[in-house]
């Protein structure tokens, strides 16, 4: 997040030229290629679950006893957990509340902090002044510590994680989309438009707002692996639902603490596989931008 | 210099004044409404009744908006349902344990990053480079808490080099006059508590590090190769500066600006990944407790916990920029 706020202003290219620019340089880079591979991989699992994972995620299908956990065998790939289910099936079906955490998080977020930035950006004066102070307020609570608070007043649950997160994100991308905006408001087109009489809220809607809109995309998919790593952390600490039946990566790392010395990998499995979906995004995420914003070309 | 301070201090009335008001919003909102919330479990209706009236629930919320406030400043942010202590002395008690945990996890992140990032940035494009760059990237995604996982089991639990959890060996005899364990080993003329506690920070304190670590190794990488490019580092040489003053007085002072702020930005990042450390390594700090307050619906802990974190992290923030005024003349212009 504290990267983000680093930000430097998009160039002002013509639209297609650029899109099909950054393309090109986006698949020669082989950062973006492992990028793409380990979200490729993700969604797959996460889409697919239901039909790819051996067993129900929710059933005992062996015996365990809190000192004999089965490892890895032929047929239970990465052995069972603590109540006798597939660890495999509970890892794939995780992803799948993975990706829907992340996405409607990274969404109500997004939603949220465009509204906000696009009032101050477009309205500018007290707007701006109120909406600004607004999200510094937001921005002067720790991230971790804000969706605790969020999470708890919510009664904690999944829908209490997702609104979490995304309250937490919303202040990031208002600020973004705000600047852009204002960068955007000086430039010549705009000036153009004015002049030839074309309508406020026309240039706002039409002009300004698709221009500032690639940092933001940016921005999202670097977000998307926050949210996922913060929706874990969160499930980590009982914030999220208590239903024993979700297998939630977050949820089952914490559930395996007791059997760290017993059994080991039952830690190692959630934890990689929320490392794989959060490496993905990011690895995708810098790429994109690296590819859109020539500043960061080296 | 005196003007820029009072001109930063004086934007952050409103923010603390527009966060008091949102906690105590905060604290109306939560499920069952705040007497409920605050006695959790032992929410009688006459414990309620009782709770209303102690806490002046029954009269108009601007005069009790007021009141809390007034309580804030006199340092009284209530009383802990979990331990029926003051939320203040809980947080004297274990906040000193998080601040020695921070900063040795800064000075892991500074003291390896630095270095690190410098390297790859005058190695540019070369294998240190890139590994500095894929590594830095893997580091910001990896979950602290599985980090902390891992550490603990293969140096504490397989080669038993490192304690597990906690802050200190119970059954060392060590005294406590400041809080602050490994200070106090030290007061105290103690050299064993002083190095067991020193070896309980090692593990936590590098898994709360390494997020700070990769930023820092970017950022320094990102800024030096920007100030590489620099006219005056070209005029530097040009006029035969010996390259290791050119380095030095050139290169690495004015690179570590953008660094200064990044590791200011990097307090609110450790302050919250302590609650999820700490409760990895059982160490029993700041985070632990309100870990533990989260588990027990202890909403008068949050309520002051967060409110306490956004005041630190707010006065962290003025004194980077104060900082920042002090090296660099010319932020203070604008």
């Amino acid at each position: 997040m504290s990267l983000a706020q680093v930000e430097t202003v998009a160039p002002e290219e013509a639209g297609g030229s650029l899109g099909r620019d950054a393309w090109r340089r986006l698949r020669r880079n082989p950062v973006a290629i492992a990028g793409a591979v380990l979200v490729v991989l993700f969604v797959a699992a996460a889409l697919l679950a239901p039909w790819l994972a051996p067993y129900p995620p929710d059933k005992p299908v062996g015996q365990v006893t809190p000192t004999s956990i089965p490892g890895p065998s032929a047929e239970h790939w990465f052995g069972l957990d603590d109540l006798g289910r597939d660890e495999f099936t509970r890892v794939l079906w995780g992803a799948r509340w993975s990706l829907v955490i992340g996405v409607v998080s990274l969404l109500l977020g997004m939603a949220g902090g465009l509204l906000l930035g696009l009032l101050a950006g477009a309205f500018g004066g007290w707007v701006d002044g109120v909406v600004m102070r607004l999200v510094d307020m937001m921005l002067s609570v720790p991230g971790l510590l804000f969706a605790i608070g969020v999470a708890a007043m919510l009664g904690s649950g999944l829908d209490a994680v997702m609104i979490a997160i995304a309250v937490v994100n919303m202040p990031v991308f208002a600020r973004l989309l705000r600047g852009q905006m204002l960068a955007q408001r000086r430039s010549d087109y705009v000036l153009a438009a004015t002049a030839v009489g074309v309508r406020r809220r026309r240039i706002v809607l039409g002009h300004i707002l698709p221009n500032s809109l690639t940092p933001v995309i940016v921005q999202g998919t670097l977000t998307l692996a926050t949210a996922i790593v913060d929706a874990a952390g969160l499930a980590f600490l009982g914030l999220s639902s208590n239903d024993p039946s979700i297998p939630e990566w977050g949820r089952m790392l914490a559930d395996t603490q007791r059997y760290l010395s017993s059994a080991p990998l039952l830690a190692v499995f959630p934890g990689l596989a929320i490392i794989v979906a959060a490496l993905g995004f990011t690895l995708l995420g810098e790429s994109l931008r690296e590819a859109l914003d020539p500043k960061y070309r080296r | 210099m005196l003007g820029f301070v009072a001109r930063r201090l004086a934007l952050l009335v409103p923010i603390l004044l527009g966060l008091s008001v949102l906690l105590f919003l905060w604290v109306r909102a939560l499920p069952g409404g705040p007497a409920e919330a605050l006695l959790g479990e032992r929410a009688t209706p006459e414990a309620v009744a009782r709770v209303k009236k102690l806490y002046g629930l029954d009269r108009p919320w601007y005069e009790q908006y007021l009141t809390w406030v007034g309580n804030v400043f006199r340092g009284d942010l209530g009383v802990s349902s979990r331990t029926q202590h003051p939320v203040v002395e809980e947080l004297l008690r274990t906040f000193p344990a998080t601040v020695e945990l921070a900063l040795v996890a800064m000075v892991f992140a500074v003291g390896a990053g630095v270095p690190l990032g410098y390297l790859a940035a005058r190695r540019h494009g070369t294998w240190i480079d890139h590994v500095s760059v894929a590594g830095s990237l893997f580091g910001i995604t990896i979950p602290v808490f599985f980090l902390g996982y891992m550490l603990k089991f293969v140096f504490a639990e397989k080669l038993g080099l490192l304690p597990t959890d906690g802050r200190q060996d119970p059954l060392l005899d060590a005294g406590h006059p400041t809080g602050f364990y490994v200070l106090d080993g030290l007061v105290t003329g103690n050299m064993e508590a002083f190095g067991d506690a020193l070896a309980h920070l090692v593990l936590p304190g590098v898994a709360l590090g390494t997020i700070p670590l990769a930023i820092v190794v970017r950022i320094t990488r990102a800024s030096v190769l920007d100030v590489l490019h620099e006219d005056y580092v070209r005029t530097a040489e040009a006029k035969g500066l010996a390259p290791a003053t050119i380095r030095g007085r050139h290169v690495l002072r004015n690179a570590l600006l953008p660094v200064v702020t990044v590791v200011g930005l990097q307090v609110g990042l450790l302050l919250g990944g302590a609650v999820l450390t700490e409760t990895v390594f059982a160490f029993p700090g700041f985070g632990k407790f309100m870990a533990d307050s989260i588990v027990a619906r202890d909403y008068a802990v949050l309520q002051g916990f967060i409110l306490f974190t956004a005041v630190i992290f707010v006065l962290v923030n003025l004194l980077v920029d104060v900082a920042y005024g002090l090296i660099d003349p010319r932020v203070r212009v604008t």
